[in-house]
C-alpha cells in the first residue's frame, strides 16, 4: 500500500514536471542567487528564500512572480516578502510587500502563482534583494498512515531541489533542517550533503526557468503535531477595566493515526519509548497581567495546568486529560482577563481594541480559527484594520443585563499558523456614561421591587368590600389604631412623671424649690391635657362590640395610670413640703417611704399591663 | 442587673426598666459638657424616639433570624464548590443535569415525547413517560426566569444551586409548619434545625441536583398547606395543599408516603373523635383535587385508582363520605336507638362493599399489587430474598445506628422530649407531627436513604423541645428576677408578693437550675451546629466523580480518572459506538461520553441487566458472545487496585453475578466463592480467575508494582496479590485506561476474518 502512494505521488510530479517544461519563459528578470532554507523541526514547514533579481530586459519591472506547486499551494499558509537592504552584517529587512495571487497567461496550470508588487520598479540593470517566508501546514504526510503505540513516528516531506521560478536561476542553494539526526531516507541529488540533522543541496548552477527536480525526505519526527481543527476566541472588553479572553479548542493530534491498543502500563513505564509519538501538554503564552486563568471542558474543570508569570509574559502549561496519540482528539476552553488599559486605546475620539489574532499556543496549526470581538453595549461606527485579509461579520450578543446586545464583530480565517499572531485593531465610539446604565438598572429592579412591597401592603386588595368579615376586620383595625393611641397616651404619661422624678433629683442636688415647682405646674398641666385626650378613646372602645374583651384591661390600664399619678403628686408635694422646711433626707425618706413602695408597684403592673395590650 | 449596664450615664435612668434597652445602646457622651445640656443631648439622641414597640422588635428579630438562616441554610452547602468546582455530583443527578439540558435546548414539548436511543440499548427509553419531570421543569424555569431577567447564567450553574436553593425554601417552610403545630419560636428553632441538619444536607449539597432536593421542600409544603387546612376548614388552604402535592408527585416517587401518611392521619383523627368538619374539607378537597392533578403526570397516570399502593388514600375518602352521612342521618334520627341499627346496617354493608371492590379488583388485575419497593419498606428483608437489584444498592440496606447519630446528632435524643411536648399538648396538629414523625423513623431505620424523609419530622419535632424547654427555663428566670425585684424593695409586701416568696422558698435552686439548663442547651446546639459543619465539609460535599486523597506530604490529591475516561470515549470513539459497562455507570456515560449504553441507573428492565451481569461473569468467548449481540463497541469497567479504590467493579462483582443469576440460571454464585469466600488472590475459583470482569479489572495488571515491597500485581483495594497475572484477551483490546488506572475501557474487536 506504501509503495503504491508513494508510485502515484511520484506520478503527480513527473506529469508536474512535463507540464513545467513546456512553459513559455516569462520576461527579462533573472535570478542572480536564491538561497533557500526549509525548517521542519515543528509540524509547520517554514521555506524561507533569499533571492536577489535582476534585471535584465530594456523594460522594468514592477512584480515578481513566485510560483508554487499547486499541491503545496493548498497547504499554503502564509506568505511574506520583504526587500532587504545592505550587505553582510548591516542588512536589514524593509516593510512587508504585498503579495497578492496572480494569474498570469500563458503558465502551466499546475503552478500557482503569487506576484510580489515591488516598492519601485526594477530599471535595466538594478537588482533587488528580497527575503521570502512561506509556512506550510499539513505538508508533512505521515508515512506509514498508521503506527502502534511502540512505533516512531515517520514523515515525508516532498518539494523541489532546484528552485521553482519562471525565470531562470544563476546560483541556488537549498537546506533542510529537520528536527532530529533519524533519517529513513532521502533523495539523493548531485551535491547532497547531510550534515547531522541537516541535509544540504546545491549548490546549482545556471539552471533554466521551471527547472525542477523533486525530493523526498523521510524522517522521525516526535513533536508535537497539535492541530486546532477549529478555535473560537471571544474577546469581550468591558469597560469597567476587564479584557475578557475566552478561547475554545477542539485539538487533534495531526500525526500518523494509531492503531491496536493503548497500553497505559507501556506508556507510563516507557513514556519516552512507548508514547512518543504522543503529547502531554501545549504551552500557551498568553501577554502578561493576565489574571483568573481557568482551563475547563465541557464536563467540567481540568485540574492539570501550571502557570508561570513574569512581567513580560504569563506563560501556562496545560496538559489535557489524556495524552494524544495519533488520531486523537480533544478539545477545551482557556479563559483569562486581562487589564483593560494594556489593549484599549483612545485616539481621535475613537477607542480602539488592539490585540493579538491567533492562537497563544505554542507551534499550533489553526484550521479554522474564528474571533469574536465582543464590544460594550452602546458601542457604535465599528471599523476593523487586519494586517492580512479575513472574512469579516457582525452579529449580535446577549449578555448580562443587556437590553439591545452587545455588536460583535466576527473575524474569520482559515488555515492560520503562529505567523499571524499579529495585532489586529477594531475602532468603535462608546460613551462611558453607558457603562452606568447597567447599575442603574439593578438599583432600579430593586427599588421597584421595595415599592411593590411598600404598596402591597398598604393597599386594600380585598374583593368584596361589604362583606362582614370584611366590615369586622376594618373595625378590628380601627380599634388597634384606638389602642395604640392609648398607649402612646400612657407613655407620654410615664415620661412626664419621669421628668417629675428628675426635678426632685434636681432638687435633692441644687436645692432650687422654684425650679422644681416650675416642672411640677408644667407636669400638671401635661397629664390634664393627655387625660382629657384619653377620655374619647376610651369611650369609642367602650362603643365597639369587637373592642369588649380588651376593654376592662385597657381601663385597668388608665386606672393604674391615674393612681400612679395621684401617688407620685402625693411624693412630690411631701418632697418639695421636707424640703421647704429643711427637714433631713432620712426624715424626708421615712416619710415618702410607703408612698415610693406602691410607685414602684404600680409602674410593675402598668408595665405589664402595656405588655399584654402590646400583645393584642 | 440592669445599674450595671447603664453605668454609663447614671444620673438619667436610675431604677427605670423600660429605658434599659435603649440605654445599653448609647454611645457613653463627652464628659466635657455640663450636665444640663448632656441630658438634653441624651434626650434628642437617645433611640428612644426610635425605639420600636415590642412587637415590631419581636417582627423585626424574626425576619432577620429567618433571613440568616435562609442565607445560612444556602451557604453551608456550598461546600463541594469551594472544594471542588461548580459541578454536577454521583451518578442520578447526571441524568437529570442531561434532561435539563435537553428540555432548556428543544422546549417542553419535545421534552414530554422524548424517546431516547441512548440509553438501554437496543431498547431504548419513553424518556417523557418514565421520569418525574418536576426537578427539569423547575431547574429550566429558574433558568428562563434568569435569563429572562437577562442574566447570562450557564444551566449547570442553576442545576447545582437548585439543591441548596430549595434547602433554603424548605427553613422557610419549617418556620410555617412549626408556627402552625407549635409557636412562632419552635418554628424559628425548626428552620434554624433543619437549616443544617446533615440528614437533609446529605442530599442537597450544590451539585447534588436530584430530586430529593426539590422533593424534600414538596413534601414539607404539602404537611404543612395540609395541616393549616386542617387548622382552619379552608378551602384555599386544602387547595394549595392539592398544588403542593401535586408538585411533589411532579417531582419524586416519595409522593407516595404522602398519600398514605395523609389517610392513616385522617384515620386516626376519626378513631380518636376528632372528626370535624374542618377535616373533611381539607382532605376531601386536597384528595380529589390532587388525585387529579397527580394523573396529568405521564409516569403516575392512573396509578391513584389502580395501584394497590393508593388505594388507602381511596378508602378513607369514601370512610369519609360515609362519616359525614352518619352524622347527617344522626342529625335527622332524633331516636338513639334507630340510628345504631342503622349505624351497624351501614358499617357493614360499606365495610363488606369495600372489601368485595379490593378483592374484585385485585383478582381481575385491575388493582396492581403492592410493588417489590414498597414491600421491602414494610418488611426489610423482602428485596434480600427477592428483588437483588434493590438490595444491591448501599443507600437501600438499612441504617445503622451510627449514621442515625451521624445524620441527627442531639437531634436523636430531642426527638422524644418534643414527642413528650407533642403529647402533652395534643392538637390535631401534633397529632399529625408526631404520625409523621413516628412512621418516617420506622422507614429511616428501614433504608438509608429515607432518613432524608425523617429529617424535617425530626428538626421539627426536636424544635418543638428546645424551644419549649427554652421558653420555660426563661419563664422561671425572668418572673424570679421580677420577684427578687419586689422583695428587694420592700420587706413587708403584699399578698402576692409573699406568696411568691413562699414559692421562691420551696425550690431554692430553682434559678440556679434554669440558668445551668439553659447553659446546656445553649451547649448542645453549638455542638450540633459544629457537627454538622464538619460533616457536611467532610462527609457529604465529595462530588463521588472527582476523588480527593491526601498525599504523602499532606497535599491534595485529585483523582479525575472517570472525567478523563469519559472525555475520552466522547472524542475518541465513533459517535454511534454502544459502550457496556455495570448499570451504575450508565447516567455519567450518556451525560458526559454522549454515548450510547446498554443498562443505566434507570434500572426499570432487570432482564437487560441480568444480560449485562451474565457477560460480566462468563468466559471471554461466551462474553463475546453476547456482546455481539448487543452490538457492544466498548467495555468500561472501574478498578480501584492501583489507587485502593474500594466502590470498584470488582467488589461489586458478586452482585452482578447474583443479578445475572436470577435471570439466568447458568450463572451460579458459588462458582465464583471458595467456600463461601470472595477472593481475588490465588486461591479464588477458576471461574472467577477466568470471567470477563476478571480479566478486564487485571489485564497486565500482573506487570505493574503498586506498593514498595510489595510484588508485582498488589491489588491495594483488597490488599492481595492477584491470582491471575498472565491475561490474554482474546476478543477484546485495551483502548484506554486512565492514569491512575481506575476507569479501564476496552475495545471489542470485530470477528477474525474466516480466511
Amino acid at each position: 500500500m506504501a509503495v503504491g502512494i508513494g508510485f502515484r505521488r511520484r506520478l503527480d510530479f513527473l506529469l508536474l514536471v512535463i507540464a513545467i517544461l513546456s512553459a513559455p519563459v516569462l520576461s527579462d528578470l533573472i535570478l542572480s542567487k536564491v538561497e533557500r532554507q526549509i525548517d521542519l523541526t515543528s509540524q509547520i514547514a517554514r521555506i524561507s528564500s533569499t533571492i536577489k533579481a535582476e534585471n535584465d530586459g530594456s523594460s522594468s519591472v514592477s512584480e515578481i512572480l513566485l510560483a508554487i506547486p499547486e499541491l503545496q499551494a493548498k497547504n499554503l499558509a502564509y506568505l511574506t516578502a520583504r526587500v532587504i537592504e545592505g550587505k553582510g552584517k548591516a542588512r536589514t529587512s524593509g516593510l512587508a510587500l504585498t503579495v497578492e495571487p496572480a494569474n498570469p497567461k500563458g503558465m502551466p496550470p499546475a503552478l500557482s502563482f503569487y506576484s510580489i508588487v515591488l516598492p519601485k520598479p526594477l530599471a535595466n540593470g538594478d537588482s533587488v534583494t528580497l527575503d521570502v517566508l512561506a509556512a506550510f501546514t499539513h505538508s508533512l504526510r505521515p508515512f506509514p498512515e498508521k503506527i502502534t503505540q511502540a512505533d516512531i513516528h515517520l514523515v515525508l516531506f516532498q518539494d523541489t531541489g532546484h528552485y521553482l521560478s519562471p525565470y531562470p536561476v544563476k546560483v541556488q542553494s537549498l537546506a533542510v533542517k529537520l528536527p532530529q539526526a533519524r533519517i529513513e531516507s532521502y533523495t539523493k541529488l548531485d551535491n547532497t550533503k547531510n550534515l547531522g540533522s541537516e541535509i544540504k543541496y546545491g549548490p546549482y548552477e545556471n539552471l533554466p526557468p521551471f527547472s525542477y527536480s523533486p525530493i523526498a525526505i523521510h524522517f522521525e519526527a516526535n513533536q508535537a503535531f497539535a492541530v486546532a481543527r477549529e478555535l473560537v476566541r471571544e474577546i469581550e472588553i468591558s469597560h469597567w477595566g476587564n479584557v475578557q479572553v475566552t478561547e475554545h479548542y477542539d485539538i487533534v493530534h495531526g500525526g500518523a493515526m494509531s492503531k491496536g491498543e493503548f497500553s497505559r502500563l507501556d506508556y507510563q513505564s516507557k513514556p519516552q519509548i512507548r508514547g512518543a509519538s504522543a503529547f502531554k501538554h501545549l504551552v500557551a503564552k498568553l501577554p502578561p497581567r493576565a489574571h483568573s486563568i481557568y482551563y475547563r471542558d465541557a464536563i467540567g474543570n481540568i485540574s492539570t495546568s501550571h502557570v508561570r508569570g513574569d512581567s513580560k509574559k504569563t506563560e501556562i502549561l496545560i496538559e489535557p486529560r489524556y495524552p494524544l496519540f495519533g488520531g486523537w482528539r480533544t478539545a477545551f476552553t482557556i479563559g483569562y482577563g486581562l487589564p483593560l488599559h494594556d489593549f484599549v486605546f483612545e485616539s481621535e475620539g475613537k477607542r480602539f481594541l488592539n490585540f493579538s489574532f491567533g492562537s497563544p499556543m505554542h507551534d499550533i496549526v489553526t484550521d479554522s480559527i474564528t474571533l469574536k470581538v465582543v464590544l460594550p453595549e452602546g458601542s457604535k461606527y465599528l471599523s476593523v484594520s487586519t494586517p492580512f485579509a479575513v472574512q469579516q461579520e457582525e452579529e449580535i450578543k446577549m449578555s448580562h443585563l443587556d437590553i439591545f446586545g452587545r455588536p460583535v464583530i466576527v473575524l474569520k480565517k482559515a488555515n492560520a499558523v503562529p505567523e499571524h499572531n499579529q495585532f489586529f485593531q477594531v475602532y468603535y465610539k462608546f460613551n462611558a456614561l453607558a457603562m452606568l446604565m447597567e447599575p442603574f438598572m439593578l438599583i432600579t429592579g430593586i427599588f421597584f421591587l421595595f415599592v411593590t412591597c411598600i404598596v402591597y401592603v398598604h393597599v386594600d386588595l380585598s374583593i368584596s368590600k361589604s362583606s362582614a368579615s370584611y366590615l369586622a376586620k376594618l373595625q378590628w383595625d380601627e380599634v388597634r389604631a384606638t389602642v395604640q393611641q392609648i398607649q402612646n397616651i400612657i407613655n407620654q404619661c410615664l415620661s412626664t412623671h419621669e421628668k417629675l422624678e428628675a426635678s426632685l433629683r434636681d432638687l435633692s442636688r441644687t436645692g432650687d424649690v422654684q425650679a422644681c415647682k416650675a416642672a411640677r405646674k408644667a407636669a400638671d398641666g401635661l397629664l390634664k391635657e393627655l387625660s382629657k385626650e384619653l377620655k374619647p378613646l376610651i369611650a369609642f372602645l367602650q362603643s365597639t362590640p369587637p373592642a369588649a374583651h380588651i376593654l376592662p384591661k385597657v381601663e385597668e390600664l388608665v386606672a393604674k395610670e391615674r393612681e400612679l399619678q395621684e401617688r407620685l403628686m402625693a411624693k412630690h408635694s411631701t418632697i418639695v413640703d421636707s424640703h421647704e422646711k429643711k427637714l433631713g433626707g432620712k426624715e424626708t425618706e421615712n416619710r415618702v417611704a410607703s408612698v415610693q413602695q406602691k410607685i414602684v408597684a404600680l409602674r410593675q403592673d402598668i408595665e405589664d399591663l402595656m405588655e399584654y395590650v402590646d400583645e393584642i | 442587673m440592669p445599674p450595671q449596664t447603664m453605668s454609663a450615664k447614671t444620673d438619667a435612668t436610675i431604677g427605670v426598666n423600660g429605658t434599659a434597652k435603649s440605654a445599653s445602646n448609647q454611645a457613653p457622651p463627652p464628659m466635657a459638657l455640663p450636665a444640663n445640656l448632656k441630658s438634653d443631648l441624651l434626650n434628642k439622641l437617645s433611640l428612644k424616639s426610635f425605639k420600636l414597640k415590642t412587637k415590631q422588635q419581636e417582627l423585626l428579630l424574626r425576619v432577620s433570624i429567618l433571613f440568616l438562616v435562609y442565607v445560612l441554610a444556602f451557604i453551608t452547602r456550598l461546600f463541594s464548590v469551594l472544594r471542588y468546582e461548580s459541578m454536577i455530583h454521583e451518578f442520578d443527578p447526571y441524568f437529570n443535569y442531561r434532561t435539563t439540558l435537553f428540555l432548556t435546548e428543544k422546549g417542553f414539548y419535545e421534552f414530554w415525547n422524548w424517546f431516547d436511543y441512548e440509553s438501554w440499548y437496543p431498547l431504548g427509553r419513553i424518556v417523557g413517560g418514565t421520569l418525574y419531570p418536576g426537578l427539569m421543569v423547575t431547574a429550566a424555569l429558574i433558568y428562563w426566569g434568569l435569563r429572562f431577567l437577562r442574566f447570562a447564567v450557564h444551566i449547570r450553574e442553576v442545576c447545582v444551586l437548585t439543591a441548596p436553593f430549595f434547602a433554603s425554601n424548605t427553613t422557610l417552610v419549617a418556620y410555617f409548619f412549626g408556627k402552625e403545630i407549635w409557636d412562632s419560636s419552635a418554628g424559628l428553632v425548626a428552620a434554624a434545625l433543619i437549616a443544617i441538619c446533615p440528614g437533609y444536607i446529605s442530599r442537597s449539597v450544590a451539585g447534588s441536583y436530584d430530586n430529593e432536593g426539590v422533593a424534600i421542600f414538596a413534601l414539607l409544603l404539602t404537611f404543612y398547606l395540609f395541616v393549616k387546612a386542617v387548622n382552619t376548614g379552608s378551602l384555599t388552604w386544602s387547595l394549595a395543599s392539592a398544588f403542593g402535592y401535586f408538585y411533589m408527585v411532579s417531582a419524586w416517587g416519595g409522593y407516595v408516603f404522602i398519600i398514605n401518611l395523609i389517610p392513616l392521619y385522617v384515620l386516626v383523627l376519626l378513631t380518636t373523635g376528632r372528626y370535624s368538619m374542618r377535616l373533611y374539607i381539607a382532605y376531601n378537597c386536597m384528595y380529589v383535587l390532587g388525585m387529579l392533578l397527580a394523573m396529568q403526570i405521564r409516569f403516575v397516570g392512573f396509578q391513584h385508582v389502580q395501584s394497590g399502593e393508593h388505594m388507602a388514600a381511596m378508602g378513607v375518602f369514601f370512610l369519609m363520605q360515609v362519616f359525614y352521612f352518619l352524622d347527617w342521618v344522626k342529625y335527622l334520627l332524633s331516636d338513639k336507638r334507630l340510628f345504631e341499627t342503622f349505624l351497624r346496617i351501614t358499617v357493614t354493608t360499606t365495610v363488606g362493599l369495600a372489601a368485595v371492590a379490593l378483592g374484585v379488583g385485585t383478582a381481575s388485575g385491575y388493582i396492581s399489587p403492592w410493588t417489590g419497593r414498597f414491600y421491602s419498606l414494610l418488611d426489610p428483608t423482602y428485596a434480600k430474598d427477592h428483588i437483588p437489584i434493590i438490595a444491591s444498592v448501599s443507600e437501600h440496606q438499612p441504617t445503622a445506628w451510627s449514621s442515625f447519630m451521624f445524620d441527627f446528632h442531639i437531634l436523636l435524643f430531642l426527638f422524644p422530649a418534643g414527642l413528650y411536648f407533642c403529647f402533652k399538648r395534643l392538637t390535631d396538629a401534633t397529632i399529625f407531627i408526631v404520625m409523621y414523625g413516628l412512621t418516617s423513623m420506622y422507614f429511616a431505620g428501614v433504608m438509608v436513604r429515607l432518613i432524608l424523609v425523617a429529617t424535617p419530622a425530626v428538626c421539627l419535632i426536636s424544635a418543638i423541645a428546645v424551644s419549649a424547654t427554652v421558653k420555660n427555663l426563661a419563664q422561671l428566670l425572668r418572673t424570679k428576677s421580677k420577684v427578687t425585684q419586689g422583695g428587694s424593695s420592700k420587706a413587708a409586701s403584699g399578698s402576692k408578693a409573699s406568696s411568691k416568696a413562699l414559692l421562691d422558698q420551696s425550690q431554692p435552686f430553682q434559678r440556679n437550675g434554669a440558668i445551668a439548663l439553659l447553659l446546656g442547651v445553649f451547649y448542645l446546639l453549638s455542638k450540633y451546629a459544629t457537627h454538622c459543619t464538619w460533616v457536611t465539609s467532610e462527609a457529604y460535599s465529595s462530588p463521588s466523580i472527582v476523588l480527593a486523597a491526601r498525599g504523602a506530604h499532606g497535599n491534595k490529591v485529585i483523582f479525575d480518572d472517570y472525567r478523563e475516561a469519559y472525555f475520552w470515549l466522547q472524542q475518541n470513539t465513533p459517535t454511534d459506538a454502544k459502550v457496556m459497562s455495570w448499570w451504575d455507570y450508565g447516567y455519567q456515560i450518556t451525560a458526559m461520553a454522549n454515548r450510547t449504553v446498554i443498562v443505566d441507573n434507570n434500572t426499570w428492565n432487570n432482564t437487560h441487566i441480568a444480560t449485562v451481569g451474565r457477560a460480566m461473569s462468563s468466559y471471554e468467548d461466551e462474553a463475546y458472545e453476547i456482546m455481539r449481540e448487543l452490538d457492544v463497541g466498548y467495555v468500561l469497567v472501574v478498578f480501584g487496585g492501583v489507587t485502593g479504590y474500594s466502590s470498584d467493579d470488582i467488589n461489586k462483582f458478586l452482585w452482578m453475578v447474583r443479578i445475572g443469576g436470577g435471570v439466568f440460571p447458568v450463572i451460579k454464585e458459588p462458582d465464583y466463592l471458595v467456600n463461601g469466600e470472595y477472593r481475588v488472590d490465588k486461591g479464588a475459583a477458576p471461574k472467577m480467575l477466568n470471567c470477563l470482569m476478571y480479566k478486564l479489572c487485571y489485564y497486565r495488571f500482573g506487570e505493574l508494582m503498586t506498593e514498595y515491597g510489595k510484588p508485582p500485581g498488589f491489588d491495594r483495594a483488597r490488599g492481595v496479590e492477584i491470582g491471575n497475572k498472565d491475561i490474554k484477551l482474546e476478543h477484546l483490546e485495551e483502548a484506554f485506561t486512565t492514569s491512575n488506572w481506575i476507569v479501564r475501557i476496552y475495545k471489542v474487536k470485530p470477528p477474525n476474518n474466516r480466511w
